[in-house]
């Protein structure tokens, strides 16, 4: 290897690379294979095997073989007025919990990036719902809503507005109930995130936009917002995903019901696939899931290119 | 900056108004944890307990195998935790020193997976894992959890990669160290806070994990806290609700105790390594 001087080899090397030197292209695809191996055999392969099952009439515990049966699948899907139901469903959820976590979220990353005196005491506490599991967070919204020995219930009838009701058993109530849960579950996470973009603001572009007499909410528009957009696009597109395909809060919460109401694609699939063991029709399900999600990241792939994202 | 007094007056208010709604839901479960069964059947429900009582968390060993089920939670969790760092770290050093077709076909892989479709993979794993018999086993489940935890800890642990001067290295090799010589002595320990709090990362997304635990566990003895926890909860939907608390409360302790160690080096957020890749 040719030892070269300094400047040369500085000017060789791309930014944020090493030199060539410290790992060889054998010695790259050594390192890689430990974590290339499980990888293919048991995301990309399942994923494959995922598409394939849906064109077949594959059942749990049969004894005939698989068929393969083409797109009916997909046909008895376009007419599955349930499946479109819960389809609707986990759109309204998506939606429902994204958009108003997203602006709860940024007011509190704002809040958090002002010098405070409760700050420190706000970040720890702002953590919480993410480290919690998400079962116990629907367990413990289970207690909050609890007809009789819930903190809810009681605190309407303290206000004088009512005997309270059964949030998560009325039909007009439960979904509603369980979309604030989701907005509680996922609101650190997009703080954080929003935190992170704030702080990478330069202040002083602040401090001369402030001189300038621009008053908060120019500021705003004309500084933090211009800055923080990469990132906000990105994280409402992934809690559009992640919400889409969301599944433990609302089996806990309220399994679905009432009378459906609240049953989330993830849970319909789920019922499907192991309840009544339609492993291929399940698959179907899947695939139509992951086509509209695939569409959600063109999109925030596109509006990230369009927007000059580079965050 | 200054700030007028209404403002800040209004910014406090903001902030109360946020910490009541992130911690009331946390203060009832721990209150109802702690509440004696006659008041947990008042209808005037109080928000603190008159007679606080353990009685709850006793119960709640009593009723359902919760003992078994945290050390089944902790095996997979450090399993987990203990495999994926193993196995991404090498893969994370070539990723940060060297770009190639392998290395961006990874990166481009770590971005797709944060939009990982669990719906289509379930049914084929399930299929795979029986084939293997690895169904109802802890094991499978490890497998499971390391494939989920990779892309994160690739990314987190890259960000550490880079954050080791290469000319440490480059000073190693010139002063005639191998180059596995160098890996080992040079920038493994600079690099071992790094793998420390990737790895916590990866045990706490397992400990908390449900979907894949449901699926994948069936015989009791085998399941995992999460999958504990909802048995508490009848097939009515009723459920014994103190036991039910004191055991959520138990199973949240872990996953609390290990982001307060880490909170502060996670700030970046998951969802950084998807805007920076």
């Amino acid at each position: 290897m040719p030892t070269a001087t300094e400047g040369t080899r500085t000017a060789r090397r791309p930014a944020g690379t090493g030199p060539q030197r410290t790992v060889t292209a054998h010695g790259a695809w050594f390192l890689v294979l430990p974590a290339l191996i499980p990888v293919l055999v048991l995301s990309v392969g399942p994923l494959v095997y995922g598409i394939l099952l849906a064109f077949t009439d594959a059942q749990s515990g049969r004894t005939e073989p698989t068929r393969w049966i083409g797109a009916l699948n997909f046909s008895d899907l376009l007419h599955d007025t349930l499946f479109w139901e819960s389809f609707r469903i986990g759109l309204v959820w998506a939606v429902g919990v994204t958009v108003p976590q997203f602006l709860l979220a940024l007011g509190l990353a704002l809040l958090l990036n002002e010098d405070l005196r409760l700050r420190p005491l706000a970040r720890a506490l702002a953590i919480v719902p993410w480290a919690m599991p998400e079962v116990v967070v629907a367990v413990m919204w289970r207690l909050v809503y609890d007809p009789d020995a819930g903190i809810l219930n009681e605190t309407v009838r303290d206000l004088g507005l009512g005997d309270g009701r059964d949030w998560l058993s009325g039909l007009g109530t439960a979904l509603p109930a369980v979309i604030v849960v989701g907005v509680w579950a996922g609101m650190p996470q997009t703080t954080v995130a929003l935190l992170a973009g704030l702080q990478n603001t330069p202040r002083e572009l602040h401090e001369a936009a402030a001189v300038d007499g621009a008053g908060a909410w120019r500021r705003f528009r004309a500084v933090t917002w211009p800055a923080l957009r990469p990132i906000a696009l990105a994280i409402t597109a992934l809690n559009l995903i992640w919400n889409f395909n969301s599944f433990a809060l609302v089996y806990v919460l309220t399994n679905g019901g009432p009378g459906g109401r609240t049953r989330l694609p993830m849970l319909f699939a789920y019922e499907e696939a192991f309840r009544y063991g339609q492993f291929g029709y399940a698959a179907a399900m899947g695939c139509v899931m992951v086509a509209v999600v695939s569409v959600c990241l063109a999109c925030f792939l596109a509006g990230r290119i369009r927007g000059g994202g580079d965050a | 900056m200054r700030t007028r007094p209404a403002a800040r007056a209004g910014q406090y208010a903001a902030l109360l108004a946020y910490l009541s709604f992130l911690a009331f839901p946390f203060l009832w479960l721990v209150s109802v944890a702690f509440k004696p069964a006659r008041e947990l059947g008042s209808l005037h429900p109080t928000w603190i307990p008159e007679h606080p009582t353990l009685a709850n968390f006793r119960q709640a060993f009593d009723e359902q195998p919760l003992l078994h089920a945290a050390v089944n939670s902790l095996l997979a969790a450090v399993g987990a935790a203990v495999v994926a760092v193993v196995v991404a770290t090498p893969t994370a050093y070539v990723m940060a020193r060297r770009r190639t077709r392998l290395t961006r076909a990874v990166s481009g892989w770590v971005v797709v997976s944060q939009a990982f479709p669990f719906v289509l993979v379930i049914i084929p794993l399930f299929l795979v894992l029986k084939n293997l018999r690895l169904i109802d086993s802890l094991p499978g489940l490890v497998l499971v959890y390391v494939v989920w935890a990779l892309p994160f800890a690739l990314w987190m642990l890259v960000g550490h990669v880079r954050a080791v001067p290469v000319e440490l290295e480059e000073a190693a090799a010139i002063d005639g160290a191998g180059r596995l010589r160098t890996l080992v002595s040079v920038t493994a320990p600079l690099l071992a806070p790094g793998i420390a709090v990737t790895g916590l990362f990866a045990f706490v997304t397992a400990w908390n994990e449900f979907f894949f635990a449901l699926v994948l566990l069936k015989s009791a003895r085998q399941q995992t806290l999460p999958v504990v926890l909802t048995h508490f909860i009848g097939a009515e939907g009723v459920a014994d609700l103190g036991p039910l608390a004191a055991a959520a409360s138990l199973a949240t302790l872990p996953s609390l105790v290990v982001f307060a160690i880490v909170q502060r080096r996670i700030t970046g957020g998951v969802l950084a390594g998807a805007v920076k890749s």
